[in-house]
């Protein structure tokens, strides 16, 4: 039959992707990479979810494009727990201002220690190759 | 009255999409006010909750335009198959889902991620909806004899958004939310690839179109055809990772995608080559509408490939991600692409009064193109706003964050007033259709 070629095709693509995906699912890699989670710090990324931080912030540039990405923001000079916490309370002219309870704040703040952890969110942090490729510094 | 062959349960599917297109458009403005008046509207409707109102809004145009397509589609192909009671409880879900979702949008639930920020149960609900939607194609396909390469496309598109969806709530099991940069990983390669299955239902909408208007059979049942789409669903599958070039995840990721988005020259190439021939046949049938939006959707697909493939290099993808670049992106593609080729199909299957589109109506062939204008000026702003944050990124920072936004004032100023008048043209257009779905639909049912 001469549509069997786009069978074969079609399965062999499949299997090309659940193998993919198994790989992505499965690797350790990550897991060296300082990536890791707390519970607490999972919690936190709740947190970040339910006020919808995402709408205006990004983690590694994805997510809303009103306000900064914040994926580093608990390490720069001068911007602490408590610059995080009374700006989140506060919040600014364009930034609304939340009331997070007690717990939620703790597990905010490790959610973005443990962002911060992870890796540089700064684009700066790269370097371009002549193939257009990436490598970090 | 209409008889039963011609009562067609995708056109319900269609006017409740339209529906929603009407209320993303106005969302998508009135979150867009933010940039020149910030937080404006804080107290009633927060640009927190008009961000996922406007994109979900959007989504579920999509999708329940596309679904509404594909059983117009085989209403026409295979007259009599589709089951419209199970249809029926389809629309029924979905509506319900949209209710229970925007509802919480308003009063601030929220919970999920992004482009699906709902309370993640309702996830459940709308995976229900999509369930339906897959056991009514496959009994139409089972009966339907010929399989032209649009047939494969919707059963891909179909099937991928169901594995793509529930890959998206992942997160939900322990395991893929332990590690930050894995989780996200598997985010975007299931965002990415859910974008491609809704792509594939549309573009084969758009070439079963093309095979109805144009009366050439011969093509999409070609081998050429089906190694087009085969490289269309080779890069849903492996052209995801353009979206997370920065992200520290394993570096064949990054390898992986950056070649596989480099086949997308193909597409390009095909396009500059056919456009000749293509030019010829507009010329020939510009006057019909649906092909009119067709023929524009082939534009701004050259468009938007050409600006794929620039923030496909790594290199530039440095300037381009978390800029207004990757807006341009994705409005570009949803609205130049998406939306076009779905009102083209709107006209075919509402066949608001067939005079009417041939010749006349200047009306509509005006906001035809103030359509194709403004959303040129909306997206051109766009990709300035996001270069000029790109160079600010890539730069020393002198500037902090609020510095480098009101620089771009100007600019968003431009974006809000294109924004707006592209959600009249397309508001014009969109009441013309739904006319037509209502006359079609309720006037006439007496006789
Ligand atoms: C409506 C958009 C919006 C939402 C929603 C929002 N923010 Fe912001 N946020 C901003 C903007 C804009 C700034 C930039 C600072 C300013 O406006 O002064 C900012 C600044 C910040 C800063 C300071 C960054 C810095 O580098 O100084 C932090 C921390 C922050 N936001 C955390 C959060 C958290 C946590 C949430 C969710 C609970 C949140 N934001 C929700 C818009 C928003
Ligand atoms: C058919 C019409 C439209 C479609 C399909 C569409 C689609 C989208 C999509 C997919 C996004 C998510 C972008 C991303 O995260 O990268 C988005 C965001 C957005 N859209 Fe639209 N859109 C449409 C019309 C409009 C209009 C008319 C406006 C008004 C100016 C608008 C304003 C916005 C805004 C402000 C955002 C959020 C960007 C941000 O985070 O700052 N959209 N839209």
């Amino acid at each position: 039959m001469k549509h069997y070629w786009k069978i074969y095709f079609f399965t062999l693509l499949q299997i090309g992707f659940f193998i993919y995906s198994y790989i992505l699912y499965s690797s350790n890699s990550f897991q060296y990479r300082n990536d890791y989670k707390s519970s607490s710090a999972q919690q936190g990324e709740l947190v970040w979810q339910k006020y919808n931080c995402q709408s205006c912030h990004q983690m590694y540039g994805l997510g809303g494009y009103l306000g900064p990405d914040l994926t580093n923001v608990i390490s720069v000079k001068g911007k602490n727990n408590n610059y995080i916490l009374a700006i989140i309370k506060s919040g600014s002219i364009q930034m609304p201002s939340f009331n997070l309870s007690d717990v939620e704040k703790i597990n905010l703040i490790e959610f973005l220690k443990s962002t911060d952890a992870s890796g540089k969110a700064d684009p700066r942090s790269f370097d371009s190759q002549f193939t257009g490729m990436i490598s970090n510094k | 009255m209409k008889t039963t062959n011609e009562y067609s349960i995708g056109e319900y599917f269609i006017a409740v999409a339209l529906i929603m297109l009407i209320f993303g458009l106005i969302f998508g403005v009135l979150a867009s006010a933010n940039y020149i008046f910030p937080a404006y509207s804080k107290n009633w409707l927060g640009f927190v909750q008009l961000r996922p109102l406007h994109v979900s809004s959007i989504m579920f145009f999509i999708l329940i335009g596309a679904s509404g397509c594909v059983y117009s589609s085989f209403n026409i192909i295979s007259p009599y198959k589709i089951n419209n009671s199970l249809a029926k409880l389809q629309l029924g879900c979905w509506i319900l889902s949209i209710i229970f979702i925007l509802f919480s949008y308003f009063n601030s639930k929220f919970g999920g991620r992004e482009y699906w920020e709902f309370p993640p149960k309702y996830a459940i609900l709308i995976a229900f909806t999509w369930l339906l939607f897959i056991i009514n194609v496959i009994r139409i396909i089972r009966e339907t004899k010929e399989k032209p390469v649009y047939i494969w496309m919707w059963a891909t598109g179909i099937f991928f958004f169901i594995l793509t969806f529930s890959e998206n709530y992942l997160w939900q099991f322990p395991y893929f939310r332990e590690h930050f940069v894995k989780d996200m990983t598997i985010q975007w390669k299931a965002n990415g690839s859910l974008v491609g299955s809704w792509n594939q239902l549309i573009y084969g909408t758009s070439f079963f179109l093309i095979e109805k208007i144009s009366k050439n059979k011969s093509y999409a049942k070609s081998n050429l055809a089906f190694v087009m789409y085969f490289l269309g669903l080779f890069n849903l599958m492996f052209n995801w990772g353009h979206h997370i070039y920065t992200l520290p995840t394993d570096s064949y990721v990054r390898y992986v995608s950056y070649i596989v988005s480099m086949t997308e020259w193909i597409f390009l190439a095909r396009i500059i080559y056919t456009f000749r021939k293509n030019l010829t046949e507009a010329q020939k049938l510009f006057h019909h509408f649906p092909y009119r939006f067709l023929f524009a959707s082939e534009i701004w697909v050259f468009l938007n490939l050409s600006l794929a493939l620039v923030m496909s290099v790594p290199a530039f993808n440095l300037y381009t991600h978390g800029t207004h670049v990757t807006v341009a992106h994705a409005m570009g593609t949803t609205i130049g692409i998406n939306t076009m080729i779905l009102l083209g199909a709107c006209f075919e299957f509402l066949k608001p009064e067939t005079d009417l589109l041939s010749n006349g109506s200047k009306l509509l062939k005006f906001f035809f193109w103030s359509f194709q204008i403004t959303l040129f000026v909306f997206w051109i702003t766009l990709i300035i706003m996001g270069i000029k944050k790109g160079l600010w990124q890539m730069g020393n920072q002198s500037d902090s964050f609020n510095m480098m936004m009101s620089t771009l004032h100007g600019e968003f100023q431009v974006f809000v007033v294109s924004g707006f008048m592209l959600m009249i043209s397309l508001v014009v257009i969109i009441i013309s259709l739904l006319n037509s779905f209502f006359r079609n639909h309720f006037q006439f049912k007496t006789i």
